[in-house]
């Protein structure tokens, strides 16, 4: 079993290593033909004067061509800006297009069978790592060693991956044109699916969903006999697979547009702004069936369905966000901040985060409705800039990145708006809390220690009290290793759910005076 | 228990009185914390010689076994104490003198206290076995007996644990969540004897095994045998045969820790002797926790009770005594928990190891082996006397009350979806429970089954 799992490890870490060689791999040649073919013909004859040097040049990597590219162009804009020349300077980003046009020789050649040696035998190797777990032990959740793990402890192991995952999502994020070589391992996949090339993002979404589905399969084996704990992951797995990576894509087969039909705003940040809402309106009865049910999400789904289950149903359910976090984050999630500091920090940053994409919402729809008289161009930066921050820095290189830095839920606990949206309908109006089962509680702290939101369970299990928190997105992790079976997550009458003990059960000399 | 003086003429009720408290554990941070809630000017001040902060005792394998840091065992920031004005000491009292009413401290200034209170906790039994000072020989009740196995077990290829009771389970846990066998020495015929009933301690002792307990039942320990270096190499058990191991876990048992206080002018027995509001012969001097020992003990209780739930209820209590009209020690129903390995226990009320007529017992154990329920009643009345459960999680207020208002293991039974408290999806096994207990017993029981409402129900709430 030993053996079997080792090889699996190895299979991994070929495979990974091989993936990241690809970066430096195959070669990279722009002819005038693919120039033409690749950015929109106002920009042609400019293109063709600029990169005039670069043209029927061979690179031996995207790095060289791409760079070039980027200082070529970065210089022609430069000189525009300067002579004042706003309207011909080039803003469309062409570097992954046309890094991407311009491949050839060895990775260009072998997609299918790079993607087999890196994609597809990485996930099978780390399957085989992982298949085994546990098999001759009894049923029973094993967080032995954690706290001595390199990996799982923020020693050098953790670190590393932390950084790699960082710069994994600098490069996706800001500069796709090195990672060419990666999306075009997957074109054969996108292909098959929507018919068309596989952009980064859709080479980020084939990796994602399958972190969630192997990373899953963990889950299944370390909390196998834990009911609750394995139909949850079995539905953050369906969710992500169909709901986020292949319905997305089919509709993108019957020309319609990518739409990921469990994502709501505000998460979705940019559901509401003009391009989005321009594209479903544009997209006939579909369309138009797209943008209903997001609404309905919005204002019927998640009051509903929190006041009936609490936010869990979506956030360790459904979310793919969450999702990733339960599957692939679970190695980390003891690495929350538990302390109170870290509470109030919370609440002064996801809120006012909720606050920000309302109010840029707002002004969004307002401005659309009179036909951008009211802020003319100016949302668009806003938009920006909450892109960049928020969605790509906050969401993508904090939020999963610093896993083996903070925790699996960084970006759900600080950042999430619509988190911020449940836990208030959750907080004030849910039948959904966490039991305390009265004096049972020996305060050892597992459920703290393992809560990934940073919420400090054994404060009021120890007090006899239920716990009642906007944060909770009811993993229901702190009920799992609770040794005492002190906890239980349940949904029942609204009265009675927030109780405040002065004495624990068990106690009669009190109650007895008072 | 018997009447004696009253405590108010016993204390000292002053405003800004000195209130010192030795020992950190559940009992003196529970009794210190619920004063302060009432008492903002009192002086309290906490000394122990163990940590600065009070921690979990019973989170202390979970340290060893890598689930947690010793930070995490800590049920309060550290910040929390100066917060709310009690006052840590991080030293040993070498010696208290009653009459001037100060501690000696080991490294730091004598203390002077108005009010005392001794929350000592126990220490590890030692029954004089030979070699039982050797290194690599060791208790566990302490951080620093936690820091102790780290060091004992760097190297060990096999252990031995003696002793079979919860303790030693958790050793055994220990040492096998990193690798290193154990063989368990269990002096009676079977795990756990003096409090389990024979099905349950089978139950407990498959499961180890199913963990790879090398289990010796009636095996005691004779001796323990010492290496060049004076480390320990082999016990001997009793029938003479000799277990080669580095590590040996001394896990028989606790008594109070009470050599601070013995020869003196304190009254003391196995523990410090308590009245009803837990105050000793002396004025102005207390005893909770494990270190108390009552004078005249509770009905169907022990006189000295060693687990975390009534360290805190003394310190509830005696806080209630120290800052309003006192009151007698009156802990409701017995409650306890523990864990095998994977299997959780719990018990509510009283579920003794044997029982005569009328007493009666009512056991179901699942095909898995691995979940059970005991009710133990009273064959003519039918009234519950408590219920023991394995592997299944019950609510304890269900419990509590039905104890309390004297109900019957029927009326129990059928109301048994009520109790259930495991996690949701769960497989739920009342009705099995009753079907078992109607062919016991030629009864035909129907679960009841809480009322839902119109669409609640539709939608399965
Ligand atoms: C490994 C282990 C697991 C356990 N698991 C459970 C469980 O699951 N459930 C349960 O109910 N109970 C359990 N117990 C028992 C429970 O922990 C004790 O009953 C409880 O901690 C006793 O609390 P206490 O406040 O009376 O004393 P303690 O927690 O022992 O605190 C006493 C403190 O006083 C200090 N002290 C003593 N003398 C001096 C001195 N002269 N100067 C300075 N300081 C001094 C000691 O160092 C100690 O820190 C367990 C015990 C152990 C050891
Ligand atoms: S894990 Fe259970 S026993 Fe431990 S502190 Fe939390 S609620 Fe209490
Ligand atoms: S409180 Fe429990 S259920 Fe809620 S997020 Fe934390 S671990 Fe998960």
């Amino acid at each position: 079993m030993k053996a079997i799992q080792k090889t699996g490890l190895g299979i991994f870490l070929l495979a990974l290593l091989l993936f990241n060689a690809l970066l430096f791999m195959g070669q990279f040649e722009l002819s005038e033909a693919q120039l033409q073919e690749a950015v929109k013909p106002e920009h042609v004859e400019v293109l063709r004067q600029e990169l005039q040097p670069m043209l029927g040049k061979t690179y031996t990597s995207s790095f060289g061509f791409a760079s070039d590219f980027n200082s070529y162009l970065d210089n022609y804009n430069e000189e525009r800006q300067r002579s004042q020349q706003w309207d011909r300077v080039i803003w469309d980003n062409y570097a992954f297009a046309l890094t991407r046009a311009a491949s050839q020789g060895f990775v260009e050649n072998n997609k299918l069978l790079l993607l087999l040696l890196t994609v597809i035998l990485g996930a099978a190797g780390a399957l085989l790592n992982i298949l085994p777990k546990h098999r001759a032990e009894p049923a029973g959740i094993k967080n032995n060693g954690v706290m001595f793990s390199s990996n799982k402890s923020r020693g050098v192991v953790g670190i590393t991956i932390g950084l790699y995952l960082t710069a994994i999502y600098v490069l996706l994020y800001w500069y796709p044109e090195y990672i060419v070589n990666w999306a075009l391992l997957v074109d054969p996949l996108s292909y098959a699916l929507s018919g068309g090339p596989a952009s980064q993002w859709f080479l980020y979404g084939t990796i994602y969903t399958l972190a969630i589905l192997v990373m899953g399969v963990r889950m299944l084996r370390k909390y196998r006999g834990n009911n609750y704990q394995m139909i949850r992951t079995a539905s953050v797995m369906f969710f992500q697979l169909s709901f986020a990576f292949l319905i997305p894509e089919i509709l993108v087969l019957l020309n319609l547009p990518w739409y990921d039909l469990k994502n709501i705003w505000p998460l979705d940040y940019d559901f509401f702004f003009d391009y989005s809402v321009a594209s479903m309106l544009g997209s006939g009865s579909i369309g138009l069936f797209l943008f209903i049910w997001g609404i309905i999400l919005i204002i019927l789904g998640v009051p509903l369905f929190t006041y009936f289950y609490g936010k869990r149903w979506y956030c360790s359910w459904v979310c793919g966000c969450g999702g990733l976090a339960e599957t692939a984050g679970d190695p980390y999630r003891h690495l929350s901040d538990k302390s109170l500091k870290a509470w109030k920090v919370e609440r002064w940053m996801v809120y006012p985060i909720l606050v920000i994409i309302t109010v840029i919402t707002l002004l969004t729809i307002a401005n659309y409705f009179t036909e951008f008289a009211l802020l003319k161009q100016s949302t668009g930066v806003l938009h920006q800039w909450y892109g960049f921050l928020i969605g790509s820095a906050f969401a993508g290189v904090v939020g999963v990145g610093f896993y083996p830095l903070m925790g699996n839920r960084v970006w759900c606990r600080y950042g999430c708006p619509l988190a911020a949206y449940l836990g208030i309908v959750q907080r004030f109006k849910s039948r959904f809390r966490i039991t305390t089962n009265g004096g049972q509680c020996i305060s050892c702290g597992n459920c703290s220690t393992y809560c990934e939101m940073g919420i400090d369970v054994r404060w009021y299990a120890q007090r006899g009290q239920n716990i009642v928190r906007a944060s909770c997105v009811g993993c229901g992790i702190c009920a799992s290793v609770c040794p005492r079976g002190v906890l239980k997550l349940e949904n029942g009458p609204e009265q009675g759910r927030i109780t405040d003990i002065p004495v624990l059960t068990g106690n009669e000399s009190i109650k007895v005076l008072n | 228990m018997k009447e004696t003086r009253h405590t108010g003429d016993f204390y000292i009720r002053s405003k800004g009185r000195r209130i010192v408290i030795i020992g950190n554990g559940i009992s003196g941070i529970t009794c210190a914390r619920h004063i302060r809630k009432r008492d903002s000017e009192a002086h309290i001040t906490i000394i122990s010689g163990e940590t600065e902060h009070f921690f979990s005792r019973t989170a202390l394998m979970y340290v060893y076994m890598g689930h947690m840091k010793h930070e995490h065992t800590k049920p309060y920031e550290d910040w929390f104490w100066e917060k709310n004005r009690l006052q840590l000491v991080h030293d040993w009292v070498t010696s208290i003198d009653f009459e001037q009413k100060q501690l000696q401290l080991q490294q730091q200034e004598p203390l002077q206290y108005e009010i005392l209170i001794l929350a000592l906790g126990s220490k590890p039994n030692m029954f004089g076995w030979p070699g039982q000072e050797l290194q690599g020989v060791q208790g566990l009740y302490s951080y620093q007996d936690v820091q102790r196995m780290n060091e004992n077990t760097a190297s060990c290829q096999r252990a031995v644990v003696v002793g079979g009771g919860l303790i030693g389970v958790e050793m055994a846990e220990m040492l096998l969540s990193r690798k290193i066998p154990v063989t368990f020495l269990v002096r009676e015929e079977r795990f756990w004897q003096g409090v389990l009933p024979k099905e349950e301690s089978e139950l407990g002792m498959r499961h180890m095994r199913e963990h790879h307990v090398d289990l010796r039942l009636q095996t005691e320990l004779q001796e323990i045998l010492a290496d060049d270096s004076g480390r320990v190499r082999a016990v001997v058990t009793r029938a003479g045969e000799e277990i080669p191991c580095q590590f040996v876990g001394l896990a028989v048992g606790v008594k109070p820790n009470i050599d601070l206080v013995r020869n003196t002018e304190l009254e003391v027995n196995m523990g410090i002797l308590v009245d009803q509001h837990f105050a000793t012969n002396l004025p102005n001097v207390f005893a909770i926790g494990d270190c108390a020992e009552y004078r005249v003990p509770l009905p169907n209780r022990k006189s000295v009770e060693q687990v975390w739930y009534t360290g805190r209820m003394h310190g509830e209590t005696l806080a209630h005594n120290l800052t309003r009209e006192p009151v007698h020690y009156n802990p409701g129903p017995w409650f306890n928990s523990a864990k095998f390995f994977d299997i959780e226990y719990q018990t509510y009320g009283m579920v003794p190891n044997e029982w005569e007529e009328p007493v009666q017992s009512f056991y179901w154990e699942h095909a898995s082996g691995k979940i059970a329920f005991r009710a133990v009643f009273n064959g003519k009345d039918k009234r519950l006397h408590g219920v023991n459960s394995f592997g299944m999680r019950l609510r304890h207020e269900f419990f509590d009350q039905a104890l309390k208002e004297n109900r019957t293991v029927e009326e129990v039974l059928v109301k048994l979806q009520e109790a259930l408290f495991d996690p949701e999806f769960y497989e739920q096994h009342n009705h099995e429970m009753l079907q078992a207990y109607n062919r016991q017993f030629n009864t035909s029981l129907q679960p009841e089954k809480k009322k839902k409402k119109g669409l609640l129900a539709v939608l399965g709430l």
